[in-house]
Formats: C-alpha cells, sequence, structure tokens
C-alpha cells in the first residue's frame, strides 16, 4: 500500500475537505464540479471540456481497470485537479497497461483520494458548482492561506478556454470506406470519438483550429460543419459564434454538440446562462420534443441556452426550436433551425464515456448534408 | 403516452409458495404491482397459494384468491372474475409458466382476456434458448456454441462436437433446476438425463463452456413508446460456473471500462427489443473472457426476477412498481422517480455506493447432499449490503448471514489446512468461498494465485488481500488509536472482528466502548438512484464510516412522533422465511397508522419490509447488535425512540434482546426475561408447574451419560436437541441407546453452556398449535391449528388445518384454559405461539414461544383477524380490550369459537428434496422428522377439509389423482389404520399396488392389492416403475430408523423426482382420499378471501 501524505480540497466557500495526496503531489486550482459516472474515467480525464476543472467522481472506486492505449479522448489529460474517494490499489482489465494513478503522475494531475465524495457532491449541489483548489505535499499550508490561493483563482464565468485546447494545426480524420461527405469540424475541444463517429459514417472530418476564418472554412466548400464541444464560458466564445452565423448564412449544413449547441444558440440570438451545479453524467434523460422518445445520454455541460422546451422562435435565419429537453429539469437540450440546415445537441452524441442512445444524430447530419445536396 | 383505457380490471398472478429459485422477491414485486394498479383506478383480482405473502392481504387486491396456481384453477378464477387482462411477468416463472399454459389451452382467447407485461411469443422467444439464440446473433451479439438436445443420442452426438466439458440447461425451468456443468462422460450421461426430466418439454441445451469467465446482469426495462433503460450492473464475483442465485454479487459491475459495459449495453438493448418484451423489467445475463473480453450473451428472463428485486434495492429504482405502471400504458417519462420526487424514471440510476449480496445456503439441513454450487441453484436466501467500498458492503454482508461465522476471522481455521489444499478448495464454487480467499492470502499466497485458482476477478482478491493486509496492521499496532480504528471501520471490519485480532480489548464491547470514547461511528448515507445529484424524498438509508471529518449523515429529525424500530429477519433461510418478514411488515403498516414513525432495520433484499414505501425509514443494514445499537442512536439523536420491537423478526432479533434491554434499548413488548423464561428449559419448567400445566417428561443433559440416564428414566423414543433453536436445528428422535450415543457423538457439542434436551416423545400424540395475543392480562387466542401429521414432524413441516377437524369441545377449552395460564405465567405482551399435544385425552404443552410464529400469516388469513397488527399495537401498550373497540380485533370472540359454517383452512408444506442431489447423483432423503426441512407453505381454503386439502395437495405438488394406481407400503403400527382409507381409494375405483406384508393385510380385510417387489428384490420393482411413471401416488409410512428403511428412501426420492404425492404418514393418507373425493366430484370451486372473510364476520355479528 502506499504511503500517502495528507492532503486538502479547500472550496471558495471556505469548506475544507480531507484527504490524501493522490496522483502528482502539489496544488491545482479550478472549478470543482462532480461526475456521476459509473464507468469511463479514462474519457471523463482526456476530455478539453474538463478544462481548468477539478473533477469529483461520485463513483467511489476509481481506478478498476486502469489506464490502456485506446480510451483516452485527446492527447492528454486535461482535468487541473482529481478528487476520488477510493483509488484501486491494483488495476484489473486485459487492456489496461498501467494504473491510472501512474497516468495521473505521469501528467502532472495533482489529486486527493480519501474524501467523503457525497457529502461533497450534497455540497456542492447546494451551493452550485465554485472555484477550489486541491493542496498536498509541499503545497499544504494553513487552511487561510489555501483559501486566499483559491479565491485569486479565476472562475469560470467568462472564461475564454477554447483557445487552450484547440488543435494548433488543421488535420484530416479520413473517411472509413467511401468518402460521401467533407465536413469541417471547428476544434473548441473536440473528443475523438466525434470525428471517429463521423468517418465512420463515410464523412472525411477536416478539424480546424479555433482562429479559422469563416471565408477560409466556407472557401473549401465543406459539405457540412461541425461545432465540437469545449470548456468555458460561452458568451466568451464571439469568434465561433460569428463562423456560426456566417454558415448559417452561407446555408452550410451544420451541427453542433454541447458547446457547439451553446455557440449555435448565441448565433441564433439566444443568451446562455451559468447552471447552478450542471449536467455531468452518463446517465441523463432528453426527450425529442418532436417524438417523445427518450435518449439516454452522456452530458458534461455547465452552461445552457435559454428556452423553454418545444419554443418555436425567430431568428435572423428563419425560425428555430428548442427541439430537446432535459425532463429532470426543463433545461435546453437541442435546438433545430426550422428552414436553415442547422442542428445542435446540448449532449455528446460520440458518448466515449456513456450510452449510444444518440448515436443517430451522426445519421441525421449525413441526412442534413444529402438533403443540403451539395 | 398516458394509461390505456382498455383496461380496467387485471389479474394478477403471484408465484407461490417459497422454493428454491423463487422467494419472497416476487412477494415485493406483486406487492407493488397491486399497490401501483389500485391507485390507478383499476378493479385487481390476484391469484397466489401462498398466505404468508404481503400481497395476498386483502387489502391489497380487490379479489384475493388463495387458490393453487394452476391453469385449472387460474381459469376458474378467470371465470369468475372475468378480467381484461393478466399480469404474469411479476410472479416469477410459475406465473410465467401458468400464463403459457393458459394461452395454450385456449383459456385466454375463450375468456378474451389479454396478457399484458409480455405476450406468448414474446416470453416463448426469450425463453426457448434456440430460437433465443438466434436472436442474439441477428442482433449482432455473441452466444457459446450449443445445440438443443431431445434425446441422449443428440446429446451424446453434439458433445462430440463440442467436446467437454459443457452445461447442460434444461428448457422451462426456474432457479437452473436440472442444470449442471458434465466434465466427463459419466457427468454428461447422468445429468442429461436428470435434465430431459426436469425439463416439462423434455428438452436440454447443451452449450459451450464459459466456465471462468467473468459474469454479469443486466436489469433493464422498457416501454410502450421502446424508451429503454438499464436499470442496473450486477457483477458475479463468483465467474461463470456458479448459478448466479448463488454467486456473490455486485452492484455496480466493478471491473469493466465504458467501452466494455457500453457494448453489453448495446447488445442487451437489442435484444429485448427485438425478444419483444412490450413494456417491463428484463434480465440478461452475459459472460466475458477475461483473457481478451469477448462478450457473449448467456440468458434472458423476459420477466421481473430475483435480481430485479435485487436490483430495485440496490439502486431505489422500484422495478416492479414501474413495470406494473408500463404494463397499463404509461411511458417512463410519464413515472416519476419517488426518491427524488421531481425527475422522471426514463433515467439510469447512478451509484455513490457499492453493493454486495451474499446467498445464504442451508446444505446442515439436507446431510448427504452435495455443497458444490453448480448451474443450479441451491441457496435458500440472501443477505445484501451497501457500503461505501467493496470491502465495507463485503463486511456488512459476511456479518448479516446468520451464520456460525460472522465476517473473517470470527471463527477458527479448519485444523490442518495447507496453503495447497486452500488453493485447490477453490477450483470450485462453495458456501464460504470468500473465506477461503482470504485464508488462502493469509496463509501466503499471491493474488495471482488466488484469482488463478478460484476464477476470481484479480481486483476482488487484491480487495481481501487488503484486509488481509490490514489484518496484520490491526494485530502489529503498539495501540488502536482512532486513526487505525477508523481505517479498520472504513474496511468494514465489525467490533467483534477486531476483537477477535486484539484480545485485550476486552470483546466486542470492550471494541465498542473504545470507539464510541475516541469518536468512531458511522454515518448514513442515502440511497438516492443519483449519486446526490438531486435531493432524496425517500429516507432510504445505510450506514458508512468515513476518514474524512466532514463527513455528514443525512437522516433527518423528527421530533413530532414517537419512533418505533422494527427489527426485521435478516437472510431467509430454512426454518425463518417470509412469515416474519409479514409480521414485520404488518407491524410497521399498524404503528404508522397509530401515530408512530416506523423504522425498518433489515438486510434481506426480496422482502417487503425493505421496500422504501413500507416504513417510514428504512436502514438497510445487518441485525447484529453492533449494527442495530448505531442505528438506535442514530434515531436517538434525530428524535424520540419509543420502543424497538424484537419479537416479530424471528429468532435474529429474538437472539439480540437481551442484549440491547442490557445495552439501556428500549425493548417493549414481552420483556427480554420473560423470552429467556420460555427459552430455557429449568425456567419454563417452573412457569409449567406453577400453572399446573403438563409437559411431557424431560431432563437436561450436559454428557451422554446424563442423556443415557434421563432416557432410561423417560422411556424411550425421546425427543433430542440442543437448547435455544429455531426450526428444529438438530433435534432428532431416537428410538434407543445406541442412537442415542450415536446422536451426541454427531449432532452436538455438549457443554455446560451448549446442554442437550432430552424429552419424552409422545408416539401417535395429536399436536396442536396456537397463535395467540396477551397483553398482560387479557388473553385473544387467534388460532388453533390442528396438525395432519402426528408429532414428531416439526410444526413447519407438518400440514395443519383451521379450525381443528378432530377436536371436541373439551379438548379446546382446555387448549384455551393452558394457553392462557401460559400467558399469564410468562408475562407476554404481544404474540405467543404454543405447541400441545393430545395424547389419550391429556393435553401436554410442547413449547411455547413468546414471539411471531410461522403460522401468524396463515392464521389471520384463514380468520380474517390481523394477528401480527393487534400484537404490535399491544408491545406498544394498546389493550386487547381497546383493540377490540377499534376493530382492529373482532368485538367479541376469538379464534376457537369461530361461527359453525366457517371455511377451513389447510396449510401445507413445500419441501425442496428434488433440488439436493447427493455427489453420486442420488436424490436426498425426503422423510420428516423434527428438524424443519420445508422452504415454504401453501394455504387451501374452502367449505370443507376435503376440498381444501386437494387445493393445498395441487398449490404444494400438483394435484391429488382421480384414477390411477397408489403405492402402499406401511409400517406394521399403521396397518390397521390404513384398511379404511386404503379400501375407500379402490371403491373410487383406484388400483393398490402393494409390498407383500402390507398386501396381505388389506387382502385380511378383503381388498385386493397388486403385489409388486420391494427395491431390493430385483427390476421390475416398486422403484423402476415409480420412475416409469406407472404410478400415480405413494403412501408409504417411515419403519423406524433401522432395516427396510433404506427401501422407504429410495421410493421416497422417486416419487420426489417424478413430482408425484407421496404420504408418509396415516394421516396424511386419509387427509389425503378426503382431497380425492372431492377432486373426483370436480365441484371444488373458487373463493374470494373478501367473500370468505366478510361470511366469517357476518357469522360473527
Amino acid at each position: 500500500m502506499i504511503d500517502r501524505s495528507a492532503a486538502a480540497l479547500v472550496l471558495e466557500d471556505g469548506r475544507v475537505f480531507r484527504g490524501e495526496a493522490y496522483g502528482a503531489v502539489g496544488q491545482s486550482l479550478g472549478e470543482v464540479v462532480f461526475s456521476t459516472g459509473m464507468t469511463g474515467y479514462q474519457e471523463t480525464l482526456t476530455d478539453p471540456s474538463y478544462h481548468r476543472q477539478i473533477v469529483v467522481q461520485t463513483a467511489p472506486q476509481i481506478g478498476n481497470t486502469g489506464w490502456n492505449d485506446e480510451d483516452d479522448e485527446s492527447h492528454r489529460i486535461w482535468v487541473s485537479g482529481y478528487v476520488v474517494r477510493d483509488p484501486a490499489r491494483v488495476p484489473s482489465n486485459w487492456r489496461s497497461t498501467r494504473s491510472l494513478e501512474d497516468a495521473l503522475r505521469e501528467q502532472g494531475v495533482v489529486g486527493i483520494a480519501g474524501v467523503d465524495t457525497r457529502t461533497l457532491t450534497r455540497h456542492l449541489r447546494e451551493r452550485g458548482a465554485m472555484r477550489a483548489g486541491v493542496f498536498s505535499g509541499d503545497a499544504v499550508a494553513g487552511d487561510e492561506e489555501l483559501l486566499t490561493r483559491v479565491l485569486g483563482s479565476e472562475g469560470m464565468v467568462g472564461a475564454d478556454l477554447a483557445g487552450d485546447v484547440t488543435t494548433s494545426e488543421p488535420y484530416v480524420v479520413p473517411a472509413v470506406g467511401e468518402r460521401r461527405y467533407t465536413v469541417a469540424a471547428l476544434d473548441l475541444g473536440i473528443k475523438s470519438n466525434t470525428p471517429r463517429m463521423m468517418a465512420a459514417r463515410g464523412m472525411e472530418v477536416h478539424v480546424l483550429p479555433l482562429g479559422t476564418s469563416a471565408e477560409e472554412l466556407l472557401a473549401a466548400a465543406p459539405d457540412g460543419v461541425f461545432l465540437s464541444n469545449g470548456p468555458g464560458d460561452p458568451a466568451t466564445a464571439d469568434t465561433a459564434v460569428a463562423l456560426a452565423r456566417a454558415v448559417l448564412a452561407a446555408r452550410v449544413p451544420l451541427f453542433g454538440i454541447c458547446f457547439g449547441n451553446q455557440i449555435l444558440g448565441r448565433a441564433l440570438g439566444r443568451g446562455t446562462y451559468k447552471m447552478r451545479y450542471g449536467h455531468r453524467g452518463i446517465n441523463i434523460p432528453v426527450i425529442d420534443v418532436e417524438t417523445g422518445q427518450v435518449a439516454i445520454t452522456a452530458q458534461n455541460h455547465g452552461f445552457a441556452v435559454e428556452g423553454e422546451p418545444g419554443e418555436v422562435f425567430d431568428t435572423d435565419f428563419g425560425p428555430a426550436k428548442v427541439s430537446h429537453y432535459c425532463p429532470n429539469d426543463g433545461t435546453v437540450e437541442g435546438l433545430r433551425c426550422l428552414e436553415a440546415p442547422a442542428f445542435s445537441v446540448q449532449y455528446h452524441p460520440e458518448a466515449a464515456a456513456g450510452p449510444h442512445d444518440a448515436a443517430p444524430l451522426f445519421d441525421r447530419f449525413a441526412g442534413l448534408m444529402d438533403r443540403s445536396g451539395r | 403516452m398516458p394509461k390505456r383505457d382498455d383496461i380496467s380490471h387485471v389479474l394478477v398472478i403471484g408465484s407461490g409458495p417459497i422454493v428454491i429459485g423463487q422467494a419472497c422477491e416476487f412477494d415485493y414485486s406483486g406487492t407493488q404491482a397491486c399497490r401501483v394498479l389500485r391507485e390507478e383506478g383499476l378493479r385487481v383480482s390476484l391469484v397466489n397459494s401462498n398466505p404468508a405473502t404481503i400481497m395476498t392481504d386483502p387489502e391489497f387486491a380487490d379479489a384475493t384468491y388463495v387458490e393453487p396456481i394452476t391453469p385449472e384453477f387460474v381459469e376458474k378464477v378467470i371465470a369468475a372474475e372475468r378480467p381484461d387482462a393478466i399480469l404474469a411477468t411479476l410472479g416469477g416463472q410459475t406465473a410465467l409458466n401458468t400464463a403459457v399454459a393458459l394461452a395454450e389451452r385456449g383459456v385466454l382467447e375463450r375468456y378474451g382476456v389479454e396478457l399484458i407485461g409480455a405476450d406468448i411469443e414474446a416470453i416463448q422467444r426469450g425463453e426457448d434458448r434456440q430460437r433465443f439464440k438466434d436472436i442474439v446473433r441477428d442482433v449482432g451479439g455473441e452466444v457459446p456454441g450449443s445445440r438443443v438436445c431431445r434425446s441422449m443420442d443428440e446429446v451424446r452426438e453434439c458433445v462430440a462436437e463440442l467436446g467437454l466439458p459443457v452445461v447442460i440447461r434444461p428448457s422451462f425451468t426456474m432457479g437452473g433446476l436440472g442444470s449442471g456443468m458434465a466434465h466427463t462422460e459419466e457427468e454428461l450421461e447422468r445429468l442429461a438425463t436428470i435434465g430431459l426430466t426436469e425439463s416439462p418439454v423434455h428438452e436440454v441445451l447443451i452449450e459451450e463452456s464459459v466456465l471462468g469467465w467473468k459474469e454479469y446482469e443486466l436489469e433493464l426495462m422498457r416501454d410502450r413508446a421502446d424508451n429503454v433503460v438499464v436499470v442496473c450492473s450486477i457483477e458475479n464475483v463468483d465467474p461463470m460456473g456458479v448459478h448466479t442465485g448463488d454467486s456473490v454479487t455486485v452492484a455496480p459491475a466493478m471491473t469493466l471500462t465504458d467501452r466494455e459495459y457500453q457494448r453489453m449495453r448495446d447488445v442487451g438493448i437489442a435484444v429485448l427489443r427485438e425478444v419483444g418484451v412490450d413494456t417491463g423489467g428484463c434480465n440478461i445475463q452475459f459472460a466475458v473472457n477475461p483473457a481478451n473480453g469477448r462478450l457473449v450473451v448467456i440468458e434472458m428472463n423476459p420477466r421481473v426476477s430475483r435480481s430485479s428485486a435485487l436490483a430495485s434495492k440496490a439502486t431505489g429504482f422500484p422495478i416492479a412498481k414501474i413495470a406494473a405502471k408500463l404494463a397499463i400504458g404509461y411511458t417512463l417519462d410519464e413515472i416519476q422517480n419517488d426518491i427524488t420526487g421531481e425527475t422522471p424514471a426514463s433515467f439510469e440510476p447512478t451509484l455513490d455506493y457499492v453493493v454486495v449480496k451474499i446467498p445464504r445456503f442451508a446444505f446442515e439441513k439436507f446431510p448427504g447432499a452435495d455443497p458444490t454450487l453448480t448451474t443450479t441453484m441451491k441457496s435458500v436466501g440472501e443477505a445484501m449490503s451497501l457500503g461505501r467500498s467493496f470491502v465495507e458492503a463485503l463486511g456488512k454482508a459476511l456479518r448479516s448471514m446468520e451464520t456460525k461465522a460472522v465476517g473473517f476471522w470470527t471463527r477458527q481455521d479448519p485444523a490442518g489446512t495447507s496453503l495447497e489444499d486452500t488453493l485447490a478448495a477453490l477450483a470450485t464454487g462453495h458456501d464460504g468461498r470468500l473465506y477461503t480467499v482470504e485464508r488462502a492470502l493469509r496463509l501466503g499466497a499471491t493474488v495471482d494465485q488466488v484469482a488463478e485458482a478460484s476464477g476470481i476477478d484479480p481486483w476482488f482478491v487484491d480487495q481481501i488481500a487488503s484486509l488481509v493486509e490490514l489484518r496484520a496492521t490491526v494485530i502489529g499496532a503498539p495501540v488502536v488509536d482512532e486513526a487505525l480504528l477508523r481505517r479498520a471501520k472504513r474496511c468494514g471490519f465489525s467490533d467483534r472482528q477486531i476483537a477477535a485480532l486484539r484480545p485485550e480489548l476486552a470483546g466486542e464491547d470492550g471494541v465498542r466502548a473504545l470507539r464510541h470514547r475516541l469518536g468512531v461511528r458511522p454515518v448514513y448515507k442515502t440511497v438516492d438512484t443519483c449519486a446526490a445529484e438531486f435531493a432524496a424524498r425517500t429516507p432510504y438509508h445505510y450506514s458508512a464510516y468515513e476518514a474524512d471529518p466532514a463527513a455528514e449523515s443525512e437522516v433527518t429529525e423528527q421530533r413530532e412522533r414517537p419512533k418505533v424500530i422494527i427489527l426485521g429477519s435478516g437472510p431467509n433461510r430454512i426454518g425463518q422465511g417470509i412469515e416474519f418478514d409479514y409480521s414485520c411488515v404488518h407491524a410497521a403498516m399498524a404503528l404508522r397508522e397509530a401515530g408512530f414513525e416506523t423504522v425498518m432495520v433489515n438486510c434481506n433484499p426480496e422482502t417487503v419490509s425493505t421496500d422504501y414505501d413500507t416504513s417510514d425509514r428504512l436502514y438497510f443494514e445487518p441485525l447484529t447488535l453492533e449494527d442495530v445499537l448505531e442505528v438506535v442512536h442514530s434515531e436517538q439523536r434525530s428524535g424520540t425512540v419509543a420502543g424497538v420491537v424484537v419479537q416479530l423478526g424471528g429468532q435474529t432479533p429474538l437472539g439480540l434482546a437481551r442484549r440491547l434491554a442490557e445495552a439501556g434499548v428500549p425493548v417493549v413488548g414481552t420483556p427480554p426475561e420473560a423470552i429467556h423464561l420460555a427459552e430455557d428449559r429449568g425456567a419454563f419448567g417452573e412457569v409449567l408447574r406453577e400453572a399446573g400445566l403438563t409437559a411431557p417428561r424431560y431432563g437436561t443433559a450436559t454428557s451422554f451419560e446424563g442423556a443415557r440416564r434421563i432416557a432410561d428414566e423417560i422411556g424411550y423414543p425421546v425427543l433430542v436437541r440442543p437448547s435455544y433453536v429455531l426450526g428444529g436445528r438438530g433435534m432428532e428422535i431416537v428410538y434407543g441407546e445406541e442412537s442415542l450415543a450415536s446422536y451426541i457423538e454427531r449432532a452436538t457439542e455438549v457443554t455446560p453452556e451448549h446442554p442437550v434436551l432430552v424429552d419424552r416423545f409422545l408416539d401417535d400424540a395429536v399436536e396442536i398449535d396456537v397463535d395467540a395475543l396477551c397483553d398482560g392480562d387479557d388473553v385473544f387466542l387467534g388460532g388453533v391449528m390442528e396438525h395432519i401429521e402426528e408429532a414428531g414432524v416439526h410444526s413447519g413441516d407438518s400440514s395443519c388445518a383451521l379450525p381443528p377437524i378432530t377436536l371436541g369441545q373439551t379438548d379446546l377449552e382446555e387448549v384455551r384454559r393452558c394457553t392462557e395460564r401460559l400467558a399469564r405465567g410468562l408475562g407476554v405482551r404481544g404474540l405467543l405461539n404454543v405447541q400441545f399435544a393430545l395424547k389419550e385425552d391429556v393435553l401436554y404443552v410442547l413449547e411455547a414461544n413468546p414471539r411471531a410464529s410461522r403460522t401468524v400469516p396463515f392464521v389471520s388469513k384463514a380468520t380474517s383477524v390481523p394477528l401480527a397488527k393487534a400484537a404490535a399495537r399491544i408491545m406498544l401498550g394498546a389493550t386487547i380490550a381497546e383493540l377490540r373497540g377499534e376493530g382492529l380485533l373482532p368485538a367479541t370472540g376469538d379464534g376457537l369459537d369461530l361461527p359453525a359454517d366457517s371455511p377451513v383452512a389447510v396449510k401445507e408444506a413445500v419441501l425442496p428434496f428434488h433440488r439436493f442431489r447427493t455427489p453420486e447423483g442420488h436424490g436426498v432423503d425426503s422423510l420428516l422428522g423434527p428438524e424443519m426441512k420445508s422452504t415454504g407453505e401453501v394455504m387451501g381454503i374452502d367449505v370443507a377439509f376435503g376440498p381444501a386439502f386437494a387445493k393445498s395437495q395441487a398449490a404444494s405438488y400438483g394435484s391429488l389423482p382421480t384414477s390411477g394406481r397408489v403405492f402402499v407400503s406401511v409400517a406394521n403400527r399403521d396397518k390397521r389404520s390404513l384398511v379404511f382409507p386404503v379400501k375407500r381409494l379402490v371403491d373410487l375405483g383406484f388400483e393398490i399396488l402393494a409390498t407383500s406384508g402390507t398386501a396381505e393385510v388389506l387382502r385380511r380385510n378383503g381388498i385386493a392389492s397388486t403385489v409388486v417387489r420391494k427395491h431390493y428384490e430385483g427390476s421390475g420393482n416398486i422403484v423402476d416403475q415409480i420412475r416409469a411413471g406407472e404410478v400415480q401416488m405413494v403412501i408409504n409410512t417411515p419403519y423406524g430408523n433401522h432395516g427396510p428403511r433404506v427401501d422407504g428412501y429410495e421410493i421416497r426420492t422417486a416419487a420426489v423426482a417424478r413430482d408425484i404425492p407421496c404420504i408418509t404418514t396415516v394421516q396424511g393418507a386419509a387427509a389425503a382420499v378426503q382431497g380425492i373425493e372431492a377432486a373426483i366430484r370436480d365441484d371444488i370451486g373458487v373463493r374470494s378471501l373478501q367473500d370468505l372473510q366478510a361470511a366469517l364476520r357476518k357469522g360473527r355479528a
């Protein structure tokens, strides 16, 4: 058994949770959020949308299946800090190549174990996601001092983070089999499985950095444009919103997920707001207003688009509709333009981690491109 | 999609008696269904032959038929009730098979009844193994290679292709009955022959072995809008090869990555859709090759199952309740999640704790039975526990089992076991395999060695290895300080385990005192379906120890109403089953109504008591002193505890009474001292003497010499048993000195602390059971039951009639007098069960138990008086007079002066013999004795004894024959009394087969019979004839302990294997004849309990 030194998780409201050092030793600051998925920690940790967040796993035993070479959703771990109750002593899985803790250490992710994650989650549920810090080793100091450091860090509201996570160079994910479409995907923090799922449907995916201009993007005459997920406050994403408006104006089929849904929402003139503690899990129901059908979805968002389930509203690009909502709290889970070829969802049809119920949305995107006949 | 408006009356089919593989989880699911359907304004009719169920309480349905669940009787109910629809997916395999039979016979069509939940096609697609495999392949899933075989030739041919080992699975049986794994040619021959016989369609599936693979289950639900959710994933710690009901299981799955889990989910959903279960729950089992992740689908239950009950309790998602709503047309998103109160049921529960279920076995009851765990389920019950980690939940589950060992290190290791032996033992599934894992690790085996030897995933083995390491730390620490204590508690160590490791801490009490002094106490978390994402409204709690000082308890304060804590009965086992849960549930209902806040503590996931709807608060906790004291503490901190009820949950809570009282806990009802009075032979003798009551002569011995002296003095036969037992454990009738010596040697560790009781055994006496209430002064006789078998057969195994059928008025008055004196003499406040024996006009008191008995639900149903509810009220201070005034008890009269035209109720026990085999593959003996062996019971109720008895037989064993051959072979002493019943059988047209001695007696009495060879007389003998299906009923009374007993054994096991009635007592034979007469007249009707009870009340008024 690893002898662990003391560690502390300090919240901006002054509450302190004590545990033991886990992963890298040191200090990490970020917004503390909880994720309720019982599987898929590797995907969660490598999801760029968690950039600058300290993730609390509500599942109490983490690391059981170790770390493998296939399930990363990007080239690195993005979470800034990691909070668990019981880390596995040994991993057990035929694909595992090393332990989760080794991966955390290698990538310098400061974590804390032994915390009563349920009490912490209940606190966050009531008080909302907030700034926090994980401290271990030499970074440990008096609670006052630690709190000062937390209060000195930046919050999530107003944070423009997509620039941190976007690819530096464009790259192409080739279609599997015959190429039927070319898709320009704006990388706001895209996960590996997204281009993979599009590729499986005959799309050649050109993943483009955030700085790409609308002119450059449209000049390549893609069959469709995709807006990915990503971290940060959508209210700051003016560049991406401008690009989305250009795509809408050009009537190029557009599909957005998560952050992409918020970008489309803003492009359609809707506001976004910060939720108290957001949706982070792989068990979240979404209802399609049209069919009444329920999909169990993977989600990871702290901001949402304003709107009511089923609401139809006017936009600069013709009428649009709130096409999907979450029956847990009535929040907007999807938008659809009724005339322009554009739609988006707040959840993750690429899953990873999470259920595959929403995968047909990629087919819908293909259908939209078919119909637009470009 | 809103509720369907074309259904206004639903018939719910229950699951009948508790048997292995089908226990009270179906009462839980059926009760939920009835409740939901009535809330929806539907008329609900119900058929279930099991009187100990909550669902058969008259208030749960509009018309409750306690009738046999056979196509014949259910058709009669349909004819009487004319329902629009039948819901059969919540009553286990029994209900499903009955529904299939009704459809095949055209009954459903004839009466225009729709099967809701799953249609016949879907049931057959799910259960027909070959069709199911094709479906899995069609949706892109994999299955083990296999073939359906209908003869031994086909079996041999198939195995030539697949190679050994193979798994044999008979079609359409429950709990894996008749299935097994064949490693050798001989095993193949034996198991496949049995399997072909056990299958009602004479069909077995021979399957590629996935032995040793990881085993998983998913619980899924689908609505009619085709929404599907996975409620729970379950991982079996025991790898493939052990029936999931016999495996230690964990929820959620612990060793799957998201990719593998989602693949399983995708395949599961695709299979569910393709099979076409319209609405409701289903369970799919998977195997995963640990080397490469290959996933194969094993099987599916297109209905609510045992695992569904487990999943419901494990997640807080009430599968049966929601299945019932889906069946009448709602969709998942229209149904609210009760626990959060604001989110819909269309989501997948997520857990922030770990659930462990451990099966409870009863091999000690069936000497000779093979205790190896296979694909045939053998466990009789289970306990579940929740903790914040696997090891914490494991520790709690191990101490919930009510076994001699209560967690690691609480029992001596078996002497002289080497590491090699221990590792070798791990290769096969056995009761307590995790104890063996721990021992192997402690003896120096590595995690890999143990994982290799057992097939258990290394992650689980490593978890146990962490406990072995912590054990060493606890032993080696200079002092047990707060940090170490907290660490040990967080890993699930009980005070008792710590005491075993640190003897200087002065035992469990010493550890508890130290722990309290250091402030190391559990917090109580909530099962909320959502890992705290939403606030929970339902107080369903479990304990956990946290190291984090910020940890919170979630028990809310409630100071307006006084609280009553009801202790449940723990895992089902023989002698302690659903009947006790029934009483606990009734107490919760009655006390809630009387203004108390009710708090339930139990660890059995199958029960109604652990439904969060039953009490105001639920603590899913082990029923040990430590865990109960902590619950009491938690409740005292959050309000006022008026009392703790220990008398309704059977021996488990009763055993805690004294120590709870000593710890200052307010135990209500009959005081612990009075309980002791009844259980201590000497003290009880004093009570009897003072009350002027007679008991069989007895003595208490602490050595064989002593026992021999007593037996000589009072005369053989004697009944010998250890003191303080339930279910007659270790009890035997001994006919001579030799067998007395052998008993003492075999059965008991005789010491001054554990004396053996030697009672005179009353041959040929009539046994009488009484359940009564006493408020300290007034006595209310609930019911008097006359046993059909004579004294000597355990009361739990014998059939009985209420009202008594042969007792005269003077006998009954004597019963009343004795019961009243005993109740007052003992100082009973609540329920009292007395067993009497009547011999030659003398009424002997055999024993008295100041607690709820197994017969309370039966009596309550037969007499329409809620005894357990009344008892609970009395314990909290109400008097019998007050309860009469309230109407909870009848205004006048009691169970002894029932109106003359009262119906007759017959209780029959259901025995599990056919589930057990010796290691050589023979059946185990089905002979009844003073040790209880039955798993459940049924009730037959009708206007007279004959039809009531016929119903009880039909409900428990299949119908009594109305024609054919009856084999008669009886002990000499019984020959005279059997002449009349046998004569009657001949008159009714039966052919009599008899052994030569019996035939001679019959001939002299003018009864013709065919002489058949005894078993040892060579081929064509009676055993062969029974096996060949040429005999329809057997009357075979045992000859005592010597001589031809072996013959009787073969006859009885053959009868059990063929599922024909096998009557082992003279009284039973007479009753059977009456039943057969009623069956031949074919005038046995069905009548609802509501109807019968209205008549009873009218008769009383």
